[in-house]
This record gives C-alpha cells, structure tokens and sequence, in this order.
C-alpha cells in the first residue's frame, strides 16, 4: 500500500500548487504513473479521496494515465512495449531478435503530476 | 483553470534523499539498503554478515519493522549499534524516516550502515534512501518467478542474494531462470549464493562488501 504515501505526497504538491496559483477548490488532477511503480489505480483513488475528505479537495477527479514499460533491446536495440497486459507480470522477449536480458528502461518509471483543474 | 504542474511525485522523497547521499559521502559510511519480502531471512543475513564483518568495520544497523523489535533484538545481539523504526503501519521506510535515525548515530565512526527495510517486495522499491548499495534477498522457497513478477525491485538493485539455498534440492527452484529474469531488467546485477543460517556462500558475498566499504573510503 505506497499508495497511501503517494497519495499524501500528491495532496502536499496539490496544496503548494493551488497556494502559488490563488485558487481554492480543486476539480481534478491528472496523474501519469509508470508500470514499473506499481501503483494500483483504485487503491491510489481510495487514499486520495480518503485523506481529502473535508478539505478543499474533496470529490475532486483523480484521472490516472499508466504508462506502459517501455523497454530497449539489449541485443539489437529494438524499442519495444512489454507485451502481457498484467502488471505485474513482465514479459520482456524482444519481439524482434528474441533476446531476453539487459534492456534498458526506456518508459515506464515516471511518477508525475501532470496538471491540476482548479478555481 | 488547468494548472500545468509536471512535478514528480515522490520530489520531496528524493530530495532528502540527496541530502543523505551527501551525509554519507561527507562520512565515507556506506550504505545499504536491504530489501525482501516478509521472512526471506533478512534479519539472519544481517546476522551471518555482521558475524564476518564486524571484525574488519564498524557498523551499525536501522531496523525498519512495521510494529515490533524483534528483528531490533537480534541485531542488537551480535554487539552492532542497532536502531529501531517503527513504520506505524507503513509498508515501506522513506528517507525522512532515515534522516531521523540518523541523530542517533555518530556517521563519522561507521564505516558501514545496513538498512534492514520493511518485509516488502513492492512498496520499498519506490523510496530511494540515499543508500549506495540496494540489494534484493530473494528465498528459495518464495519461488523463481520472483523477478518477473517484481521487476521494480530487482531493476534498481545491484545485488540480488538468494537466501535459503540448502533447501534447493527439496524444491523446484529453477536458479537459472531467476537470474535471468532478473538480468533483463538489469544486467548489471551481482548474484550470491548463501544460506544464512547453515553458513554457506557468505564468503563471496562478505567479501565483495567489503570491497565496496574500502572502495568507498578510497574514492572519498
């Protein structure tokens, strides 16, 4: 559960945003989590909903883009999309030369704010 | 109004992070941090390597724990300087947490500092803690598909110490397939060998430790 941790970070750069912007009430704020950081999606909407009940960002949206792995090929440098669709479950053949160890993480660590609806 | 942000996240994690990379290297301590899951043999890994390494560097350990002191006791029963926290609930130590320990501890004596984290094979990976050493344990009887299914937590490690090996011949633990899980997302990645409790394949391990600790001293 680093949800919760993320979620109160979230909030903290949420609050220093409105502060510096002059706004009050928030509508919604988008996030963009790599793969790798395994977060899930509705425990990260739970914790955030959960630690701004009463405050100025209650029953604001929280929109979540996962970003997919994406991954260098060790071999032959071919840029590919980590193909099984469960997250954590990474199948990491390269689809073209079919070499399996040490690609490089192209994609898929971020762990940002992207933007924040407020008035 | 949209409001463009692109802040990350965990910024804050990050930054006192790098405050106590800084520490660290100001000290020439270095540091560890050791992550599992939950009774992979952390604590008895800890244990068998400050057994050898208490002889050549002074050394000290924070314990991350989510409610007891047990691990604490056991630490602290090998003679090395032993700090608890606990997480409250937390599934991972974050470095403020850390930043906190260490006004109980005097950097410029150590030479080496564990940081045993939270039982755990998905949280810890997110929280840097300005360690210069991140190492995976990984048990035997956890299974080898492991690194597939947390590949977070063996891409931001530099060793991977499998752990309970003397049970190797009674379950279908396939070695090969586990370090190559874990090499194609991180072919840098050292491998050890050990049983903790039987004292086998700690050389190797003990031994490339301290090379890191006398690197550290050098570079510094």
């Amino acid at each position: 559960m680093h949800e919760m941790s993320v979620a109160q970070s979230l909030i903290h750069i949420i609050q220093s945003e409105m502060d510096k912007n002059a706004v009050t009430s928030l509508q919604t704020v988008k996030v963009k989590a790599g793969r790798i950081n395994a977060i899930v999606p509705e425990a990260l909407e739970t914790a955030f909903h959960t630690l701004t009940q009463g405050t100025t960002m209650q029953g604001a949206r929280l929109e979540l883009e996962t970003v997919p792995l994406e991954l260098e090929c060790g071999s032959c440098g071919t840029r590919f999309i980590s193909a099984t669709e469960d997250p954590l479950f990474l199948h990491s053949e390269c689809p073209q030369c079919g070499w399996e160890l040490g690609h490089r993480v192209v994609k898929g660590r971020e762990l940002f704010i992207e933007y924040i609806e407020a008035d | 109004m949209q409001i463009q942000v692109v802040r990350k996240i965990l910024e804050d994690n990050e930054e006192t992070a790098k405050r106590l990379r800084d520490t660290f290297r100001d000290n020439s301590t270095l540091v560890l941090n050791l992550m599992s899951s939950p009774g992979a043999g952390k604590t008895s890994l800890l244990e068998a390597t400050l057994g050898v390494l208490q002889r050549s560097f002074h050394t000290a350990v924070i314990e991350g724990d989510i409610n007891t002191t047990r691990d604490a006791e056991r630490i602290a029963a090998t003679g090395a300087q032993t700090l608890q926290i606990n997480t409250d609930g937390a599934c991972h130590l974050d470095s403020s947490m850390v930043l906190q320990a260490l006004e109980h501890l005097d950097l410029s004596r150590l030479d080496l500092l564990f940081i045993e984290n939270v039982g755990n094979l998905v949280c810890p990976a997110a929280f840097e803690l300005g360690e210069d050493l991140t190492v995976t344990l990984l048990s035997v009887p956890e299974g080898d598909d492991k690194p597939e299914k947390y590949p977070a937590m063996f891409a931001k490690s530099h060793a991977l110490v499998l752990n309970k090996t003397d049970l190797l011949p009674y379950l279908s633990f396939d070695v090969e397939r586990a370090q190559k899980a874990a090499r194609a997302v991180n072919k840098d990645l050292e491998f050890f060998s050990v049983s903790a409790t039987q004292g086998e394949g700690l050389e190797n391990w003990t031994q490339w430790l301290g090379d890191r600790v006398r690197d550290k001293k050098k570079t510094d």
